[in-house]
């Protein structure tokens, strides 16, 4: 983590956080308590992201979109990634980042159908991550 | 009197028209006031029902594919308590212009009283709005939000998009509708 201007539009300086993860994630339809495959007549895509939600002394609640990811009809709705880097610069919105203890990552996508509603659902199951004390002067990638 | 075959129909509506008097011509037109009416009051009850100034809007730009392309359509709520989350697909309207915007929300910051700034991108994009965004600004805000994309339907909005791009094709559609209200007869 490190402090930095945050070039990517405010000019003040702000946390800007390294993550690195991986997902194992098997993407099905739980309506009604079963589950059932994700991919029905209706679901033309979906829409896969990570986000990283946490509070900080300037906001009460943050989300940052760390990386997404869409998925066609007709690919596996079973994920097994390993060693992602953030597609997205994760700015705060301030100095949040430095010594917070929890940050909590969900893996979320929108279904988007052929033709009707347009649902966001949450996955089941969350991993929380603390950030350090103090920043990195070296690069972290 | 004998009525030709090819020319039937159209003779047939010349016919009515020198037929119809003043009073039956005020009553055409009533009718077709009252349609138009009643669809405006339908278009102002989804704006009372949904919150959003703009309840169904067609996507002009290939900025959200492969999930919307040009010419869907999508329909809206924006309920004041509905927060502003990330993933959540938003239509908005950068301050000074008309054209709104339908694109994804990647980050969220709200403050404790609820004040909240977020930023967008659209699906299809290398990079975030805020080159769309004015000079300067760098977050959107909830009076931005013309509403949330709650559901949609493919393809169906490509009718207003012709209609902007070909006015001569709005006005031969309109003369058409026009002519069919005006002279069709209630038996």
């Amino acid at each position: 983590r490190k402090n930095v201007e945050d070039f990517t539009g405010p000019r003040e300086r702000s946390d800007l956080g390294f993550v690195t993860f991986d997902i194992t994630a098997d993407i099905l339809n739980g309506k009604n308590g079963l589950q059932t495959f994700i991919f029905d007549w209706n679901v033309k895509q979906l829409f896969l992201y990570l986000s990283a939600e946490y509070s900080t002394k300037n906001n009460a609640l943050n989300q940052v979109v760390l990386w997404d990811k869409i998925m066609l009809r007709g690919d596996n709705p079973r994920l097994s990634l390993k060693d992602m880097k953030s597609k997205y610069f994760f700015f705060d919105d301030g100095n949040g980042l430095k010594g917070n203890r929890n940050i909590t990552l969900t893996l979320s996508w929108n279904v988007v159908p052929n033709a009707g509603i347009l649902p966001l659902v949450t996955g089941s199951g969350h991993v929380s991550v603390p950030f350090p004390d103090t920043y990195e002067t070296t690069k972290s990638y | 009197p004998e009525r030709g075959s090819r020319g039937g129909a159209a003779m047939d509506l010349f016919g009515d028209l020198r037929r119809m008097n003043k009073r039956q011509l005020y009553y055409q037109v009533l009718n077709f006031a009252m349609i138009v009416s009643s669809a405006l009051m339908i278009w102002k009850g989804l704006i009372v029902v949904t919150g959003s100034e703009s309840p169904i809007v067609v996507v002009l730009s290939g900025s959200m594919e492969p999930a919307f392309h040009r010419g869907d359509l999508l329909f809206l709520t924006n309920f004041h308590d509905d927060p502003i989350r990330a993933g959540e697909i938003v239509v908005f309207k950068v301050e000074g212009r008309d054209i709104p915007i339908v694109h994804r929300v990647i980050k969220v910051h709200e403050k404790g009283n609820g004040n909240i700034k977020f930023l967008t991108k659209g699906d299809n994009n290398e990079v975030d709005d805020r080159g769309l965004y004015k000079e300067g600004q760098n977050w959107l805000e909830k009076k931005d939000v013309v509403g949330r994309a709650r559901g949609f339907l493919p393809y169906v909005g490509m009718v207003t998009i012709i209609m902007n791009d070909y006015p001569k094709f709005k006005y031969a559609l309109l003369a058409v509708m026009g002519a069919y209200v005006l002279l069709k007869r209630e038996s």
